[in-house]
């Protein structure tokens, strides 16, 4: 394929998964709207008026970003797992086997497709934090790439999933036993400073605490860890995500017999 | 000579153990219309499933118009059209979608599949239907979406696996006259179905495959002329009289005598029948096949 044919390609992927999400919007975006408005009305504003300050800044400000970047994490994951699991499911992926699109493009198109969903969930619950909190914006260039890779991120461990799992319990089981549990233990409501020596230790393994709290220094100007090692986590996993998620496809795995 | 599709000592085994293609060997000639025919799970989704690469082949070489599908997979898909068997569309889009969607996936410009997309669903009767959720629509017009999607890049070679399959009788004529045309217009039409009389009438070539092997590949006139047997139906003005027999053919007489069957063994002339029946002022009025020539063979070569 021509180059030009290579990118009409990747565009036809990306539109595809835009104008799936935003077809299917009562499922995709209005749920995390609600569930964050939630999250900043009884943890933000009823429980985190008796919490006090953390890092310096409100309780409510202080979970905000971790909220945010939940939602990024959560809908770029679920996105491509979900829409590519279920082009396996009926077929529908064959229609871009049979065709000359190169894998990569296939992986790249439904990557972007995941963060393109993340991002905008992402905004959705910043412009309805504005209802609850002030935020600051400490490094917009910081905030922008980190919130970016974590959804690349993300999006690649969505299409992974995707390629193994056979039902649709199997694309539940990672978000639901794993990612949430990360998610939720990595610090988005609490700083690690508040653990005992031990949990602080064994916190550094969860790899969405160092995104979070990333994501929180661009916005607050806090962080429970060194950004730059954030950045180096995020870029590493996205290499071998994207070299393992191409590898799978190259062999067809679960797509072809 | 290129040909449309070359197929050289192709295997497939898949996990398990289990040998499809035992090494099979298929040329297709440019502007064929060529069938492959094989009884359920004798190797036939698996060859087609290898030529637009659903299936990984375990070994052979398999060229496309000359370009060996291991060495330039991009060029080679190019030159296919894939009608599958089961609908394999995302039947939430809508019918333009579907379609338009698809020439994406070649990297054909929005401008061009659009206009392609209007000439096929035009061609195929779906235009009034374009702006529907493609799930909406009834089986036959599904098949004839299907067959737009895999028109939509021009290509060179149309492969139909099962398209009549659940179609009734007046739409699968209609499909076969767009597919004729096609054909007509140079595309090299490759088609699997269990309506034998469909490939004994529509078809120039012939393959039949039975347990991951082929048993045959001839054209359809080579394969017919070996038949040995016809049974004829023929029906007659007025009922023949009681007791009436020819003893060197095989005849069943129907109740009301206006109808019978007649064996002809290869060598016997069919005149002698009507002249038997001039003779005793029974005219023929209309006469047929009483079963499929090619349904004959097919079994015959099946059962070994």
């Amino acid at each position: 394929m021509k180059n030009s044919e290579i990118w009409i390609a990747f565009y036809t992927i990306l539109v595809r998964e835009i104008r799936r999400f935003t077809r299917i919007w009562p499922q995709t975006l209005l749920p995390p709207a609600i569930t964050m408005s939630l999250y900043f009305a009884i943890f933000g504003n009823l429980i985190g008026d008796r919490i006090g300050e953390m890092g310096g800044f409100s309780y409510m400000q202080y979970i905000v970003p971790g909220l945010i970047m939940m939602s990024v994490i959560t809908n770029s994951y679920s996105n491509v797992s979900s829409s590519f699991f279920s082009a396996k499911f009926q077929h529908s992926v064959q229609e871009l086997l049979v065709s000359p699109t190169p894998n990569w493009i296939i992986l790249l198109g439904y990557t972007l497709g995941g963060v393109a969903r993340g991002l905008c969930v992402g905004l959705i619950v910043t412009v309805l934090s504005l209802f609850f909190t002030h935020l600051a914006l400490e490094n917009l260039f910081l905030t922008v790439l980190v919130v970016c890779l974590t959804a690349v991120m993300f999006s690649l461990g969505g299409f992974v999933n995707a390629i193994y799992a056979k039902s649709f319990d199997d694309v539940s089981i990672v978000p639901t036993f794993i990612l949430t549990p990360l998610t939720y233990l990595g610090g988005v409501f609490y700083s690690i400073d508040l653990l005992p020596d031990f949990w602080q230790s064994i916190s550094m393994l969860n790899p969405v605490l160092y995104m979070v709290n990333a994501f929180r220094y661009g916005i607050l100007g806090v962080s429970d860890i060194n950004v730059y090692w954030a950045l180096v986590i995020v870029s590493v996993f996205i290499v071998l995500l994207f070299w393992f998620g191409l590898r799978l496809l190259n062999q067809g795995k679960g797509i072809r017999n | 000579m290129t040909y449309a599709i070359e197929i050289s000592d192709l295997k497939k085994r898949y996990e398990g153990g289990f040998e499809a293609l035992k090494g099979i060997d298929l040329k297709v000639e440019k502007g064929d219309f060529f069938a492959l025919l094989g009884p359920n799970g004798a190797g036939k989704s698996t060859t087609i499933g290898i030529l637009c690469s659903l299936v990984n082949k375990s070994s052979g070489k398999v060229s496309i118009f000359g370009t060996d599908v291991d060495e330039n997979f991009a060029k080679a898909k190019k030159y296919l059209g894939v009608v599958p068997q089961e609908f394999n569309f995302n039947v939430f889009e809508t019918v333009f979608n579907v379609v338009v969607t698809q020439a994406g996936f070649y990297g054909i410009s929005k401008v061009v599949a659009a206009e392609r997309a209007e000439k096929y669903l035009k061609q195929l009767d779906l235009w009034d239907k374009r702006n529907d959720q493609s799930r909406m629509l009834s089986g036959g017009m599904k098949r004839r979406l299907m067959i737009a999607r895999a028109l939509i890049h021009e290509p060179e070679v149309l492969i139909l696996d099962e398209p009549t399959a659940g179609v009734d009788i007046e739409l699968r004529r209609s499909m076969w006259e767009f597919i004729k045309k096609l054909n007509e217009q140079g595309t090299t039409i490759i088609l699997t179905t269990h309506y034998l009389e469909e490939a004994e009438q529509l078809c120039r070539n012939i393959a039949i495959i039975n347990a991951g092997e082929i048993v045959e590949n001839t054209s359809v006139k080579a394969l017919l002329k070996t038949l040995n047997q016809e049974t004829f139906i023929l029906d007659l003005d007025v009922s023949v009289p009681d007791g009436w027999d020819l003893p060197e053919f095989n005849i069943v007489i129907s109740k009301d005598a206006t109808t019978i069957e007649v064996e002809v063994i290869k060598g016997q002339s069919i005149n002698a029948i009507f002249k038997a029946l001039d003779a005793i002022s029974v005219n023929v009025v209309s006469m047929r096949n009483k079963s499929n020539r090619l349904e004959e063979l097919f079994v015959k070569l099946i059962k070994g």
